[in-house]
């Protein structure tokens, strides 16, 4: 009974986050939650036997994404937002556009599709999806996809560097 | 008691509805991405959950290459907040109107 368990821990670590990301007035605050969400999303990586993702979700995710965020948070020196503003008509249309996309979610998950509905036992699907298994298919299969990525990541180098320059926009 | 996959769609569908709340509430650029990357996230997961439960190791591909354009994504991102910023002295999307004339 371990494994509901630690879906249950990080699940609710996760959403923990995600409402305080939310809700903070501080955008450093803001982005401290989020890197907890993205801590208990890798901790989920783990529990599904996907340990590369999990890896790469702390390194890339809460180690260089996060980074950058707090980077321009502190360099722009924002100041918290004063007050929470009212609950204009704006932010009930809002609360209630999200509130559907939640609801269709759950009726479309609830019809089961089809889908698988219990995991694969864990021996199983850590055989089937092995850091071995994905380097194998990123490197033949994907490996045209895998140059086009890092071409774009140039190109997202190239495009930052000009773009916060002095006098370009 | 098993581990079902719809408990781990369950909670990516939540985290992607606090994202969606977060893009629409919220009137901050920076906290608006940080949104914006929760819902990537939440899709990550389904993802991963998908590629556990067939056996099939596509869907983690499919993250990897998810995640890298959600690096690309976050640089020119924020780029584009530090130079309205020097420009208008504000990330307040609502202050934010120059296609407005």
């Amino acid at each position: 009974m371990l494994e509901p368990f630690l879906f249950f821990l990080f699940a609710v670590l996760a959403v923990v986050g995600a409402l305080g990301m939310l809700i903070s007035r501080n955008p450093v605050q803001s982005a401290l939650w989020m890197v907890m969400t993205l801590f208990a999303v890798a901790c989920l990586y783990l529990t599904l036997n996907a340990q590369f993702i999990g890896v790469v979700q702390i390194l890339v995710y809460a180690g260089a994404i996060m980074v950058l965020f707090l980077f321009v948070i502190m360099l722009l020196n924002l100041e918290a937002t004063p007050r929470l503003g009212g609950l204009d008509w704006k932010k009930g249309v809002a609360f209630v556009l999200g509130v559907a996309v939640l609801a269709q979610l759950l009726v479309i998950l609830s019809l089961r599709l089809n889908a698988a509905p219990t995991l694969l036992p864990a021996a199983e699907a850590a055989d089937a999806t092995s850091v071995e298994n994905l380097g194998l298919a990123l490197l033949t299969e994907h490996a045209f996809s895998l140059e086009i990525i890092g071409v774009l990541l140039l190109a997202a180098t190239i495009g930052a560097v000009l773009l916060a320059k002095k006098r370009f926009v | 008691m098993d581990l079902a996959l719809n408990w781990y769609l369950s909670l990516s569908a939540v985290l992607f509805t606090i994202g969606v709340l977060g893009v629409l509430l919220r009137r901050n650029a920076i906290v608006i991405f940080l949104s914006i990357e929760l819902m990537l996230n939440a899709v990550n997961l389904s993802l991963v959950a998908f590629s556990q439960a067939f056996g099939d190791v596509d869907g983690q591909i499919l993250v990897f290459f998810v995640m890298s354009v959600a690096a690309a994504e976050a640089a020119v991102g924020l780029a584009i907040v530090i130079a309205l910023f020097r420009n208008k002295l504000t990330v307040n999307v609502n202050e934010i109107n120059l296609f407005r004339g």
